[in-house]
């Protein structure tokens, strides 16, 4: 009983505003704490025999997939049927994004169409950024280019503080390649607004320079970088590994997978310097057997599959906060 | 549907105390109990957040004179709501927690005022969608007139005739710090949804 009223008192402050959801970047702490638990709100809808509620009923929701994507672009789509929208997927094969077109020209096309709201992934950053600013649909960044995957970031500080009860004050270690990854740039900034402590391990040439700055222009702690894996184990609450991607080693940024896999590969045998409550992360999908062994990704502090669970509840929770924002001629620009 | 904030400047009648409250859901027990020969088969559905909180009491209550625990669970009709699109930002959604299967159950749905019925209208809609219970009853603090639908209540603590320029609040000590049922008289500007 008391914990109706505490929860509903929480949130009785917090109210979400934006049109959009661009990044962690732009966001306060209390909006990343409003769309977590909202989220922890929308869970339940998934366990019920009958898995939807009206609440979008008639808002049209188009995933405009610039790059291809399996796993976020069903969460979406799942996410949007649950709440009773109406989706389109729109993907570069087959229409006419290969002819083309401009991105804002189909854009303008889909906004005569009278649509609501735009998923959008895009391979170059800022592109999201660019729709929002020109289109009176709300835009959901999707991933742009090496920049912002903010719904991956919201799931993975969702699924942390299931695990662990908080956020704040965790040491969380991010492994892998960080100068391509959008994933490990909104969490740097979700993880740190919301209190915890960001260290980031990689092999010198997947890490970009000054990254160590990220995260500390609200007076956020920073990160801390590292090379040495070891290190970046110790101590850490949560390990959150990147998919190393073989374009990575035609670059000749690593020199090989394999040897990848021996410096900076998560095996059962380098679990035992972590802490014996440790989480393990990936976004997926994994690179078995080199940013991670399977005896690992499968066994007991893993928690990929939650993760999977939880960013459909997170990407409901997005979806009906941006639909209620208030429309486009109250906002600037 | 909407609580607007209270002003001091506004005049205010106390309709229902603390006394008056605590009895008046010992006998909307009792009723319940006539009404249904006991708990078998009976659950209480108390919509958020004062409903959830007068839900509890009731079973409270029921278990005190029928010796047998009655389940009870939480609704959250937010996303029901028949005016989602016309109030932004959107309100803030809480959880639903209901830890048993309502088919073939006889509910009461429990909640604090009973005015324009439009938030029973959303609370049968989400019910509809977790099951199909055996029958659907509405327990209610304050009938206070002035439906918008054909909805009416089983049992109920008090009848307060109003007029659309009053706005009745019950507060409860679990939320407010008080424990009373107040009308306030607001200006025909500020009119309560």
């Amino acid at each position: 009983m008391a914990a109706i009223a505490a929860t509903d008192r929480a949130t009785q402050t917090a109210r979400w505003t934006k049109k959009d959801l661009l990044g962690l970047r732009e966001l306060t702490a209390e909006e990343i704490r409003l769309i977590l638990q909202t989220a922890e709100s929308f869970r339940e809808i998934s366990l019920r025999p009958i898995k939807k509620v009206p609440a979008l009923r008639g808002k049209t929701v188009v995933n405009l997939f610039f790059e291809p994507s399996t796993r976020t672009r069903i969460s979406f789509e799942l996410a949007a049927k649950r709440l009773s929208a109406d989706i389109v997927n729109i993907s570069p094969q087959g229409s006419s994004l290969s002819k083309g077109e401009t991105v804002l020209d189909t854009v303008r096309n889909l906004e005569a169409l009278k649509v609501d709201i735009l998923v959008i992934r895009h391979a170059a950053a800022g592109v999201p950024h660019l729709v929002a600013r020109r289109a009176n649909a709300s835009v959901i960044n999707a991933g742009d280019g090496a920049h912002e995957h903010p719904t991956q970031a919201l799931l993975d500080c969702f699924t942390i503080q299931e695990k662990k009860g908080r956020v704040e004050g965790l040491n969380v270690s991010i492994i892998g390649d960080i100068a391509h990854s959008r994933v490990a740039r909104s969490n740097i900034w979700g993880l740190t607004k919301l209190g915890a402590r960001v260290t980031v391990c990689g092999p010198p040439t997947l890490m970009p320079p000054q990254i160590e700055q990220l995260g500390s222009a609200d007076g956020g702690a920073g990160v801390t970088v590292t090379h040495e894996l070891a290190s970046a184990i110790r101590g850490a609450d949560v390990l959150m590994l990147l998919r190393i991607q073989h374009e990575r080693q035609e670059a000749m940024l690593v020199p090989s997978l394999r040897e990848y896999r021996l410096r900076y590969g998560i095996t059962r045998e380098r679990l035992t310097l972590a802490k014996p409550d440790v989480l393990i992360m990936h976004p997926g999908p994994v690179n078995r057997g080199v940013e991670l062994d399977s005896s690992v990704a499968d066994g007991p502090y893993s928690v990929i599959l939650d993760q999977v669970t939880n960013g459909l509840a997170v990407r409901m929770a997005v979806l009906y906060l941006v639909s209620g924002a208030p429309k486009v001629e109250e906002e600037e620009g | 549907m909407d609580r607007s904030p209270a002003s001091s400047n506004r005049e205010k009648a106390k309709v229902m105390d603390a006394e008056a409250i605590r009895r008046a859901l010992v006998r909307i027990a009792h009723e319940i109990l006539e009404h249904h020969k006991g708990v078998e088969g009976v659950a209480l559905v108390g919509i958020r957040t004062r409903g959830a909180i007068l839900a509890q009491r009731l079973a409270k209550a029921i278990e005190a004179i029928d010796r047998h625990p009655i389940p009870v669970g939480i609704l959250d009709i937010t996303l029901y709501r028949d005016d989602l699109s016309r109030i932004a930002p959107n309100p803030i959604v809480h959880s639903t927690e209901i830890p048993f299967d309502v088919t073939d159950l006889h509910l009461v749905l429990v909640d604090d005022v009973l005015f324009t019925g439009r938030t029973i209208r959303a609370a049968l809609n989400a019910l509809n969608d977790l099951g199909r219970p055996k029958t659907i009853e509405l327990a209610v603090l304050v009938d206070r007139g002035h439906r918008e639908l054909p909805i009416r209540a089983d049992y109920v603590g008090k009848n307060i005739p109003t007029s659309l320029h009053e706005h009745v609040e019950v507060r409860l000590n679990e939320l407010d710090e008080a424990e009373e049922v107040v009308i306030e008289t607001m200006s025909a500007v500020e009119k309560n949804g």
